[in-house]
């Protein structure tokens, strides 16, 4: 660490200003000091951060239930200090579901990728969604396969290019991009429905908002909530994590645009 | 008028050299190394000029969480 220099000697030193007293942000107590094994610039890590914060703010460490994907986020037990539980690929909302019947005091939570919530795990998701079990369902959407190498997932955008369609995603083969976020917003059983990302210092901010909504209407019983958070993978996407940021508001918020769908919350 | 002064400690270690904090300061203080890379391989960032206002945006956005930020005001 460089050392600066002021011109005058009013300015305080840098000793000076690193104390305890001038904290203003730190990495979330609730993490483990470990490094997270995910790509430089992953959207996941924020995620993460953010989970972690909205627990502490709540004061839910000892009462919180994560429970973990298949996919990039499998080791996500690893990093935030609560109680997990790893689920069979796709089937965390069935798990969900029932560790919130056993313990209706807990929040319980899945986080989950596009691959686990909207290919394997669709029927699990939307039905969870729809019986409006008191949990939160985190889905971070990347349009790609991540773990496995960048493979074209339900949520892949039309033209897009992945290892398994190289000139890029064509109807007549492949289909259309799936909007689960849209589809559980008609489903009786959600209470609270929203789009976010994590980009930009204003859209995290955002997310971290949304994210205790969906955890608050899930304690106080008023239905399932989704929260999806658009993401990057530049991993998958081939770019480096400065230009995927720009290419996701470029390409993935035309087609996946960001708020709220539904809050029964704000309806009453 | 009273001034803010902002410092950070980045965890050099921890740091994937993403870039994404150096897009994120609005003052310009971060900076990736160029010939000096961490125990991992990856260039890290470090504090450039003396300009941070501890506005925390940074840390915000370090998907690793190893910046921590300070702030201190100026009479």
């Amino acid at each position: 660490m460089s050392e600066t220099t002021h011109p005058t000697n009013l300015a305080p030193s840098r000793a000076d200003i690193i104390s305890p007293e001038n904290l203003v942000y730190k990495k979330p107590e609730l993490m483990n000091d470990v490094t997270m094994h995910y790509c430089p610039g992953c959207s996941h890590g924020v995620v993460h951060k953010l989970v972690a914060e909205v627990i502490a703010e709540m004061g839910m460490e000892e009462k919180t239930i994560g429970i973990c994907p298949v996919g990039c986020a499998v080791f996500a037990y690893r990093y935030i200090d609560i109680d997990w539980q790893e689920a069979a690929h796709g089937r965390a909302p069935a798990l969900a579901c029932a560790a919130k019947r056993l313990w209706p005091d807990r929040l319980v939570f899945t986080y989950q990728g596009d691959g686990d919530l909207a290919c394997i795990g669709t029927a699990e998701t939307i039905h969870s969604l729809n019986r409006g079990d008191n949990i939160t369902i985190i889905f971070i959407n990347n349009a790609i396969y991540g773990m496995t190498g960048g493979q074209m997932a339900p949520t892949t955008l039309m033209g897009m290019k992945t290892a398994t369609c190289p000139y890029g995603r064509v109807a007549e083969i492949h289909g259309y991009p799936i909007k689960l976020t849209e589809i559980a917003a008609h489903l009786e059983g959600t209470a609270y429905v929203t789009r976010q990302s994590v980009h930009s210092v204003a859209a995290i901010r955002k997310a971290k908002k949304a994210l205790r909504k969906a955890f608050e209407y899930s304690m106080a019983g008023k239905g399932s909530n989704l929260v999806e958070i658009v993401s990057t993978c530049s991993s998958g996407w081939k770019m480096t994590p400065v230009k995927a940021n720009e290419w996701m508001e470029e390409n993935m918020f035309k087609f996946y645009p960001i708020g709220d769908i539904k809050d029964t919350g704000a309806e009453k | 008028m009273s001034k803010i002064k902002g410092a950070i400690v980045v965890d050099e270690g921890c740091c994937k050299g993403c870039g994404l904090c150096v897009v994120a300061c609005p003052t310009h203080t971060l900076a990736l190394t160029t010939n000096e890379v961490n125990h991992k391989g990856y260039p890290f960032c470090r504090d450039v000029a003396d300009a941070c206002i501890g506005c925390a945006s940074c840390a915000i956005v370090c998907p690793d969480a190893c910046i921590t930020v300070y702030k201190k005001k100026v009479e």
